[in-house]
C-alpha cells in the first residue's frame, strides 16, 4: 500500500519487518530519523524482542553490532559521513570477521569544511572495506534494498551497506509501499549464523594471522563478493517475485538502446539525469544512462556490457579523491579500457550542491560536441576560486580558505544554484 | 569435636596453603576438574603475569557461571600469544575484535544473549591497561555507563608491552618505557600523571569494583566469584607483573605482585556502587625500595647515582595510599578482608 511518508520513516519501518534483534544508535543527521523511529517501536513493544542501544560513539555503534552478530544476533545501525569515518576501524574489522551487519548510511559530505548536506565522500572512504554497498535511488527502493540486504548479508555472511542520499532521499516524503510483514518474513529467513559464540560448541574468532594464511583469508572475502555479483540480480528477481516490484540488482539502463553518449552515476541523482537525457532526446541527441545499484562488489562485466554501444561515457559522481580525480570513473574505466569509448569524469553535487536538470544538459551538449574536459567540476564558480588563489599568492598569512570564500560571496546562506 | 578455624597467611611466604583448607575453600586453581580456560601451549613470555591473571579469572569466572561464559579480548599481548593462527589456548568461546572496543563488543555479545533467550550466558571482557584506560576508555566508560551486563577485566601491567613497552597511562611515576627513557634530570615517567581507573569506574557508580593481584589466588578467585554474581556493569582490576617490561626476574612475578600491594603502592579493594566497601590491608608493611629494586625498570633509581629523592616521592605515594584506603588496620578478620564502614 503505497503511503506518503519520509524516506527514513519508511526505511525504519521496513528495517522492523526484518526482525532486527540488536540495533545501536547514534545521532549524526541525516540518519537520526532512521534510529529514531526504531527506538519508538522498541520502546513501544511493537519491535520485539530487540535490544536498542544508545551508545557513546559510532565506533561503539558498530562494535555493538559486531558483538551482537558474532553471537548469533541479526544487528543493524545507521550512520553518515564523520560517523561513519569514526567507526572506520569496526567497520573494516566487521567484514573481516564476515559478520553480516546491515547499516543505512545516509549520505552526506565529510569534514573539513563542516557540512551535512549530501554527497558520496562518506561511502567512497569505506570502498574498499569489504562491506558490499548498495545505492538506492528512490525511497522505495532505500526501503526494498534493507529486505534484500539482510538476506544478502547472511546468506554470504557479509555485512551490507545501503547507501541512500542525506536528506533528498532520507527527508524526502513520497509515497512508499513499505514491504508488508508476512511478505518479508516469507522472503527474509530467520539468521543462521556461520560461525557463533556458544558455550556449548566454544569456539574463537579474530585469531591474529600471519603471513602464511592472510592472503587466502582475504581472498576468500573477495571470493564472496564475487558470489555477491551473482546473488544480487536473483536475489532482485526474487524480490520482483515475491513484491511486484524492480529493486535493486547490479546496474539499470535508461534509454541505452542507440545512445552514443552514456551517463554512470550513482544514487538519487539518476532521477535528474533521466529527466536531462530525457531532455537532449528530444533535442535529437542519442544520450543514456546506466545507474549503478551494486557499487561494491562492482559489476564490472555488467558495467562493460551496458556501455557496450557508446562512443562516450561520461561518469557524474558525488565524490572526487583529492589530487586525482573520480572514483567511480575509475572503477568504469576498468570495465571499459578496451571498448573504445572515451571516458569524462564529472564531479557533481558536493556538499549538497543541487544538480540541476539545466546544468546537466549543458553538459550532456558540450560531451555531445567532444567539449567536455577529462575532468569537469559542475558549476564550479571559477571567480571565488581565483580570488582565493590570489590571496594566497599575495600574502602568506591568507587566513582558513573556507572563511575567505564565505566573505567573498557575501552570504552565510548555501548556495543552491 | 573442638574446631578451630583456619587462617590464611600462617605460613612463612604469606602464601595460602590449600591442604589447611576443607574441600570448599580450596582454589578453582587446585581443581583438577578447573576449565583451563586458557589452556597451555600458549607463547606468552616466561613468568607473564597476564597469562596467570587471565587463567585464574576466567576459571573461576566459568565455575560461578557453569560453564555459561563468552570472553571478548581487546587486541595486546593476551590475544597476540594466546590465538596465533591457527592455534587458539581458549577453551571456552572468545572474540577478538580490535584494541579500543572490548567494551562495545561485549556488550553487543550480551545483548544477543538476552534477545536470543540465552540470558544465562555471561560476557567478560578483558584488555590490558592501554586497552582500558586509554585507547578503550571512551566505550568502557560507555558501557559501565548504560551498566550493562558485562565483567570487565584490566590485566595492568602499566605499559603497552605488546608493541614493545611503551608508556601508557597506567605507567607509574618514574618507571622507564621505551617512550619514557631513563634519561635527564628527570629520568623515567614524569609525576603527576596516570590514570586511576578504578575509581574512574567507581565514580560511574556501578555495581562491582575491585582491585586484586596475581599474588592473592584465593582473593582474585572471590573477587570474580563475586563479580559473577552479580548483574550490570562490573570492573576488575588486575595487577599482572610483566618480566619484560618490568625488568624483573620471571620466577619473582608472584613475589613482585604482592610487594606492590604490601608497599601499599597498589591498594587492593572492593566497592559497590561508588564505594570502597572492603580493603586487603598490608600484612608486612614493606619500604618501597625493596619492591623498586628488584625491576630493572626502576634501576636508574639506584647505584652510584641513586636518586633517593625521587624514591621518597613514591614512597609518599605508597603513603598516601595507605592512609586513602586504610590500608594498615589489625583489625582485618581470618580471611585477611577488612569491612569498611561509612
Amino acid at each position: 500500500m503505497l503511503r506518503q511518508i519520509e524516506g527514513s520513516r519508511a526505511v525504519a519501518e521496513t528495517v522492523a519487518r526484518c526482525r532486527p534483534e540488536v540495533v545501536c544508535a547514534y545521532p549524526i543527521s541525516p540518519q537520526t530519523h532512521i534510529i529514531e523511529a526504531i527506538g519508538a517501536m522498541v520502546k513501544a513493544g511493537t519491535l520485539s524482542p530487540c535490544e536498542f542501544i544508545n551508545v557513546e560513539s559510532e565506533f561503539a555503534a558498530m562494535s555493538v553490532s559486531i558483538g551482537a552478530s558474532a553471537a548469533g544476533a541479526r544487528a543493524f545501525t545507521a550512520t553518515a559521513s564523520q560517523g561513519l569515518l569514526f567507526m572506520i576501524e569496526a567497520v573494516y574489522n566487521a567484514a573481516g570477521l564476515g559478520l553480516p551487519i546491515v547499516m543505512t548510511l545516509a549520505n552526506r559530505a565529510i569534514g573539513a569544511p563542516i557540512n551535512i548536506w549530501n554527497d558520496h565522500s562518506d561511502a567512497m572512504a569505506v570502498r574498499d572495506s569489504g562491506w558490499i554497498q548498495l545505492f538506492a535511488e528512490t525511497n522505495q527502493e532505500a526501503a526494498d534494498l534493507h529486505v534484500q540486504a539482510f538476506r544478502l548479508a547472511e546468506e554470504l555472511s557479509v555485512p551490507v551497506m545501503v547507501c541512500m542520499d542525506g536528506f533528498i532521499l532520507t527527508h524526502a516524503v513520497e509515497g512508499v509501499d513499505v514491504p508488508e510483514q508476512s511478505d518479508v518474513d516469507a522472503f527474509l529467513p530467520p539468521y543462521e549464523p556461520r560461525q557463533v559464540l556458544d558455550p556449548d560448541d566454544p569456539v574463537s574468532i579474530g585469531a591474529m594471522v600471519g603471513p602464511e594464511a592472510f592472503e587466502e583469508v582475504r581472498y576468500l572475502a573477495h571470493l564472496r563478493h564475487l558470489d555477491a555479483l551473482e546473488r544480487i540480480p536473483s536475489l532482485a528477481a526474487a524480490f520482483a517475485e515475491a513484491f511486484g516490484r524492480q529493486s535493486g540488482g547490479l546496474v539499470r539502463p535508461y534509454r541505452t538502446e542507440d545512445a552514443e553518449t552514456i551517463v554512470v552515476a550513482l544514487g538519487s541523482v539518476l532521477g535528474t539525469i533521466k529527466d536531462a537525457v530525457d531532455g537532449r532526446r528530444d533535442a535529437g541527441e542519442r544520450v543514456g544512462v546506466v545507474g549503478i545499484t551494486s557499487f561494491r562488489p562492482f559489476p564490472l562485466d555488467a558495467v562493460r556490457d551496458a556501455l557496450s554501444g557508446a562512443r562516450r561515457v561520461v561518469v557524474v559522481e558525488k565524490a572526487f579523491s583529492v589530487g586525482f580525480g573520480g572514483v567511480l570513473s575509475t572503477d568504469v574505466a576498468m570495465a571499459t579500457h578496451d571498448a573504445g569509448c572515451s571516458l569524462r569524469t564529472v564531479v557533481a553535487g558536493l556538499g549538497g550542491r543541487a544538480i540541476t536538470r539545466r546544468s546537466l544538459e549543458e553538459m550532456l551538449a558540450a560531451a555531445s560536441r567532444d567539449e567536455l574536459d577529462s575532468v569537469t567540476f559542475l558549476d564550479l564558480d571559477h571567480g571565488i576560486i581565483e580570488r582565493e588563489r590570489a590571496r594566497m599568492g599575495a600574502t602568506r598569512r591568507s587566513g582558513p580558505s573556507a572563511e575567505n570564500v564565505l566573505r567573498d560571496l557575501g552570504t552565510v546562506a548555501s548556495w543552491i544554484g | 569435636m573442638t574446631t578451630q578455624p583456619v587462617r590464611f597467611y600462617q605460613v612463612g611466604s604469606f602464601a595460602v596453603g590449600n591442604r589447611l583448607l576443607p574441600d570448599d575453600d580450596r582454589t578453582v586453581q587446585s581443581d583438577q576438574n578447573r576449565t583451563n580456560s586458557l589452556d597451555s601451549g600458549h607463547r606468552a613470555c616466561q613468568g607473564c603475569g597476564e597469562a596467570l591473571g587471565a587463567r585464574y579469572a576466567l576459571d573461576a569466572a566459568m565455575r560461578a557461571t557453569g560453564g555459561r561464559l563468552v570472553a571478548v579480548n581487546a587486541t595486546g599481548c593476551l590475544e597476540v600469544f594466546s590465538t596465533p593462527y591457527p592455534e587458539t589456548s581458549w577453551r571456552i568461546p572468545w572474540l577478538h575484535s580490535l584494541f579500543g572496543n572490548a567494551p562495545a563488543v561485549a556488550t553487543g555479545v550480551a545483548a544477543a544473549m538476552k534477545v536470543k533467550g540465552k540470558g544465562d550466558v555471561r560476557v567478560v571482557a578483558q584488555a590490558g591497561d592501554g586497552g582500558t584506560v586509554d585507547i578503550g576508555f571512551g566505550c568502557l566508560s560507555g558501557m559501565f555507563e548504560r551498566n550493562d551486563d558485562v565483567l570487565f577485566i584490566c590485566y595492568d601491567n602499566q605499559a603497552y608491552m605488546n608493541t614493545g613497552v611503551q608508556r601508557s597511562g597506567a605507567t607509574p611515576p618514574a618507571a622507564r618505557t621505551a617512550t619514557t627513557e631513563a634519561v635527564g634530570p628527570e629520568p623515567g615517567n614524569v609525576f603527576g600523571q596516570g590514570k586511576d581507573l578504578p575509581r574512574l569506574a567507581m565514580a560511574h557508580d556501578i555495581r562491582y569494583v575491585a582491585t586484586a593481584t596475581v599474588a592473592d589466588l584465593h582473593d582474585l578467585e572471590e573477587k570474580v566469584e563475586r563479580a559473577m554474581q552479580l548483574h550490570g556493569a562490573r570492573y576488575l582490576h588486575i595487577l599482572v607483573p610483566c618480566p619484560l617490561g618490568w625488568g624483573s626476574a620471571p620466577n619473582d612475578t608472584i613475589l613482585v605482585a604482592r610487594l606492590a600491594k604490601e608497599t601499599g603502592l597498589f591498594p587492593v579493594f572492593e566497592a559497590e556502587y561508588g564505594k570502597v566497601t572492603a580493603v586487603s590491608p598490608i600484612r608486612h608493611r614493606t619500604p618501597v625500595e625493596d619492591y623498586l629494586s628488584i625491576q630493572r625498570r626502576y634501576a636508574h633509581l639506584f647505584g652510584e647515582h641513586s636518586r633517593t629523592d625521587i624514591i621518597a616521592r613514591i614512597q609518599a605515594i605508597a603513603d598516601q595510599n595507605i592512609a586513602t584506603y586504610g590500608l594498615i588496620d589489625d583489625e582485618a578478620d581470618s580471611r585477611g578482608q577488612k569491612e569498611v564502614t561509612a
